[in-house]
């Protein structure tokens, strides 16, 4: 069995697994029953400036009949009273000593505020704080939360005010509301932070209602823009992460990330991991199912890590960090093609439609006798299953054609039907980098480019 | 039997299937995988565009699917219900392979129900022509004849012998499989494309071939088949026509008399409907009889299969001799047990039967469902015939020029269904507009 537990900015926990700082970690009695099924911790719904919250605060969107593959919100932070939430962090704090219990905090920017807040969570016996610099609304409108993380100067200026009282660990949560996160992440380094976290919500407008068109979810007649989280933001989230990851300041400074952003299954969590989170937050998907998924990301890790041979949670993060790579360092020699297995191939065609329509024409459509077809070709007297399963011919993916651009494996139904085979390009290896560092003519100019293809016996028409 | 008036004949022989819900149709409709050029339509013997109707569902555009449906189908409702799916569209899916076929047919009621329970009208009447065209009939032949051809411009008129129009739509499907209501709004739709339907005019009694050739420019033969065949046995004037005594369940279902142990000679689907309209009444017993097994069965694999969960029994390898009546009343059929000898015309062995093996099967009623008689009209018409059904070129022209026909009294070849009715009254229309209007006909190509 993989040892689970983590070491974070020397906040340890049984496992890799925190409730972000959300409607699920919203009270004491919510924690504790979340830490009862198996949450190795939680950071505190953001308490600090008082607010008042709306109604119809979640949107969500939801595709092909599948609910909410993300959720959007305008909630603020916590509106409980402040001391409420202090006492009760205390009381957690004290039946669970071995669980993180981590305070997300968010004031106005000033030294004193910040200064007050920290005080008062260390005084609770949390074991770490984390700034809220991603609220995207609302809080935002009142210079706080992503109005600071997206200007670098203040990220550094409060986290600076923060480190000067903070006695236990500090987490910077950033926002992904910018265009690069490198820059804010360099701030809460500069300014001394413990650790990052990543992402906050993603600045969104859901959906616009067809039968009223009112703005979705509908706040009395009004509706704006709200905070996108949830499985379809993993992939924004992932980029963030290794972008954190491959830069030389933070990688240098050596500060450990929290990953968290559409994490639902032990596998997002690993995917995590690989790119150097080496502590998981998760909030939508508990939204969406309750505390009790903790139980298979935990088994569902732990049975991965066994099958891999990493015996504990330090082994995976960042192990897939070196692949991250710009594109020029690509290598243009690598060739991958199409292949289908007729065996597997229910025959839906999507692959040809696909390639056909909107990639490179290299799927055809061969009978029975090896002839080609064009697609509705059938006699309309033809009918019944027996004539159209029988004369029902297959994709074949022309292999000298096809440019291996993937999208046929990707919209194809059958779960390993169409492989993305490496054949040799019979070129040697080169990267854009290379080859425009050794003849800078072919970036620039089509001719030359058109010679260098030639030259290495590229064909693309 | 005094078990039988607890019977609802309006509840035991319902709709058997339920109307999907909204949830349940675009749940279905998400698992389809929109293949390309897909299977499903090509099996569909009116080559509705399935995929492209399913996904109108997925994304909530109902009326646009009805209109998908109804472009390729014009009795889309009575197909959705009706249709053998599992040996046509649904058979052909590609998720046979995978999981289960998408429910092609329920999705396809739940788009045409959505138009037809609104009052939405997808088509409306084309500019006029100036033709005319007479259509012989009321069922899903005549009446997707008559609507394709209202919808080009044509002015036209249906004749119908019977007092109710859709054919055996309307008379002829059980209600389990179609309620009658369902047939009758298609006649309605078709009428308000402008197609007059004219009931109780019976060609050859009184309506006179001449006349119709004389006052309309093309005519359409859709007449069906005829009666329920004789078995030419003793005692065959007590057999109830198969035919008369499911018009009777959807009729006038507490007039139907249904005995307690019920025979039903033949193992066709009309067979199998008499069965279960005689069980769902109330009969303790229903057998069926049929002289060959159940591997040379005509009934599709799925109706077999429904027809032994409603509780009914089959004799095979048995051959009805004799109906038994005493005092006036049935109380057996005599039968011959046969067995299996070399392939007949038909291709399958020829039973025969085996010397001595008489028996009496016991029953107070027997049904006769074995098929349906060739139309006498062709014949009568002085058109030329094929195995007895009314020959007809590949534009649906029997040999008289302008006149076409379609339908079950075309059906030489292939099984007799609903939807191959409406593909012939589509292609035929398309042939008549093609003969009445050719360069308007070229034009819109
Ligand atoms: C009991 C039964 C169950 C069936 N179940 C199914 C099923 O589940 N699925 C399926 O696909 N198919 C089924 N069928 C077959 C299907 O009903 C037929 O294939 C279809 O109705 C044929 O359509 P049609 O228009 O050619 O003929 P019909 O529906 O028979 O219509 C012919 C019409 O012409 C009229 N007519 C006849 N002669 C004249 C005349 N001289 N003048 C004026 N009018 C005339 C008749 O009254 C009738 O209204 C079933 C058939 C039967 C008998
Ligand atoms: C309804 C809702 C409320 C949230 N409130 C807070 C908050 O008060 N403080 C905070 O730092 N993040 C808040 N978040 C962001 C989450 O902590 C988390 O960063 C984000 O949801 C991404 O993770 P996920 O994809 O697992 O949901 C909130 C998210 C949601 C959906
Ligand atoms: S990889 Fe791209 S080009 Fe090659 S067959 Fe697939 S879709 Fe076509
Ligand atoms: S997408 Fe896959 S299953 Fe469908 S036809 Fe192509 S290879 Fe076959
Ligand atoms: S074959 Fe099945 S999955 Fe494919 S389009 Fe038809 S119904 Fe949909």
């Amino acid at each position: 069995m993989a040892d689970l537990r983590i070491n974070f900015a020397g906040i340890r926990s049984p496992n890799p697994f925190w409730l972000a700082s959300a409607p699920p970690t919203n009270s004491g009695a919510q924690i504790h029953k979340a830490f009862e099924y198996g949450w190795g911790g939680a950071v505190w719904k953001t308490i600090g400036a008082p607010v008042l919250n709306v109604s119809n605060r979640y949107g969500a969107w939801h595709y092909g009949g599948q609910k909410m593959l993300a959720i959007n919100n305008v909630e603020l932070i916590s509106d409980r009273p402040l001391e409420v939430n202090l006492r009760e962090i205390r009381d957690v704090k004290r039946h669970w000593p071995d669980r993180a219990v981590i305070v997300s905090a968010m004031v106005e920017s000033t030294p004193e505020a910040w200064r007050d807040i920290v005080l008062k969570i260390e005084d609770t016996g949390a074991d770490g704080i984390e700034l809220n610099y991603g609220c995207p609304h609302g809080m935002s409108e009142r210079g706080m939360g992503s109005a600071v993380g997206q200007v670098p100067e203040y990220c550094e200026q409060i986290t600076r005010w923060v480190m000067d009282v903070a006695k236990i660990p500090v987490i910077v949560k950033l926002t992904p509301n910018i265009t690069n996160i490198v820059y804010p992440a360099r701030a809460a380094v500069n300014a001394g932070a413990n650790a990052l976290s990543l992402i906050n919500t993603i600045n969104s407008i859901v959906a616009v209602d067809l039968d009223t068109l009112e703005i979705t979810p509908n706040i009395g007649g009004k509706g704006g823009h709200g905070g996108y989280a949830g499985p379809a933001v993993k992939p924004i989230a992932l980029n963030m992460l290794s972008a954190l990851g491959t830069d030389e300041v933070v990688r240098r400074s050596g500060l450990p990330i929290s990953g968290m952003g559409g994490i639902s299954t032990w596998k997002d969590a690993a995917e995590f991991l690989l790119l150097g989170a080496s502590s998981l937050q998760v909030c939508t998907a508990v939204m969406h199912y309750g505390y009790r998924i903790i139980e298979d990301l935990c088994d569902g890790l732990s049975n991965w890590m066994d099958s891999k041979g990493f015996k504990s949670v330090d082994e995976v993060v960042g192990k897939s960090l070196h692949r991250i790579s710009d594109f020029k360092d690509f290598d243009l020699a690598f060739r991958a093609v199409a292949r289908i297995d007729p065996d597997k191939c229910i025959k839906c065609n999507l692959c040809y439609v696909a390639c056909n329509d909107t990639a490179h024409q290299c799927i055809d459509l061969v009978d029975a006798n090896g002839n080609l077809v064009q697609p509705y070709s059938y006699d309309v007297r033809s009918n019944g299953k027996l004539e159209a399963v029988g004369s029902r011919p297959q994709p074949v993916v022309r292999e000298e054609d096809c440019v291996g651009c993937r999208l046929c494996h990707n919209v194809c139904p059958v779960e390993g039907c169409i492989e993305m085979v490496e054949v040799p390009s019979g070129r040697a290896s080169v990267t854009w980098d290379q080859l425009t560092k050794a003849r800078p003519e072919v970036g620039s100019d089509w001719e030359a480019m058109e010679r260098y293809r030639k030259e290495v016996g590229i064909d693309i028409h | 039997m005094n078990d039988r008036q607890i019977i609802r004949p309006e509840e035991v022989l319902a709709e058997y299937y339920p109307p999907l819900t909204d949830h349940e149709a675009v749940v279905e409709a998400n698992r389809c995988l929109y293949c390309y050029d897909a299977p499903c339509t090509h099996a569909c013997p009116t080559h509705i565009d399935i995929p492209k109707f399913i996904k109108k569902i997925a994304t909530e555009n109902v009326v646009g699917s009805a209109r998908t449906i109804l472009e390729a189908n014009l009795m889309g409702a009575t197909c959705a219900r009706v249709c053998p799916v599992q040996e046509l569209c649904e058979g052909a899916c590609v998720l046979n392979a995978e999981e289960k076929p998408i429910m092609i047919g329920r999705l396809q009621r739940y788009a045409t129900d959505y138009v037809y329970s609104r009052g939405i009208d997808v088509f409306k009447a084309g500019p006029p022509t100036g033709k005319k065209v007479a259509v012989i009939g009321a069922g899903p032949a005549g009446l997707t004849c008559a609507g394709e051809l209202a919808k080009l411009g044509h002015s036209v008129t249906v004749f119908e012998k019977r007092e109710l129009p859709g054919g055996l739509s309307t008379y002829g499907i059980i209600v389990l499989r179609e309620p009658v209501e369902v047939a009758l709004a298609e006649v309605e739709m078709v009428k308000r494309l402008g197609v007059e339907v004219k009931t109780g005019m019976e060609l050859g009694a009184n309506l006179s071939f001449e006349q119709i050739r004389r006052e309309y420019d093309a005519v359409f033969l859709s007449v069906g088949l005829g009666a329920v065949p004789a078995l030419g046995i003793p005692g065959e004037e007590h057999i109830v026509d198969g035919l008369s005594y499911i018009e009777a369940s959807k009729m006038n279902p507490q007039g139907l008399e249904v005995g307690r142990n019920v025979a039903v000679i033949g193992a066709g689907n009309t067979a199998i409907d008499c069965a279960t309209v005689a069980k769902r009444l109330g009969a303790e017993r229903v057998t069926m009889v049929y002289r060959r097994t159940d591997a040379e069965m005509t009934a599709y694999p799925h109706e077999y299969e429904f027809a032994k969960k409603e509780g009914i029994e089959f004799r095979f390898l048995t051959q009805p001799v004799r109906v038994i009546v005493e005092g006036g009343k049935v109380t057996g059929l005599e039968c011959v047990r046969m067995e299996l000898g070399a392939p007949d015309a038909s291709g399958r062995p020829a039973p025969r039967p085996v010397p001595g093996s008489e028996f009496v099967l016991p029953a107070d009623q027997v049904v006769k469902a074995i098929g349906q008689e060739k139309p006498a009209l062709a014949q009568m018409l002085g058109l030329q015939t094929e195995k007895g059904y009314i020959k007809v070129n590949d534009d649906f022209e029997t040999s008289l020029s302008g006149v076409y026909a379609g339908g079950d009294c075309v059906r030489a070849k292939g099984s007799a269904s609903t939807v191959m009715a409406v593909e012939d009254g589509k292609l035929a229309a398309f042939a008549i507009h093609r003969k009445l209007v050719p360069l308007r006909a070229a034009a819109d190509d």
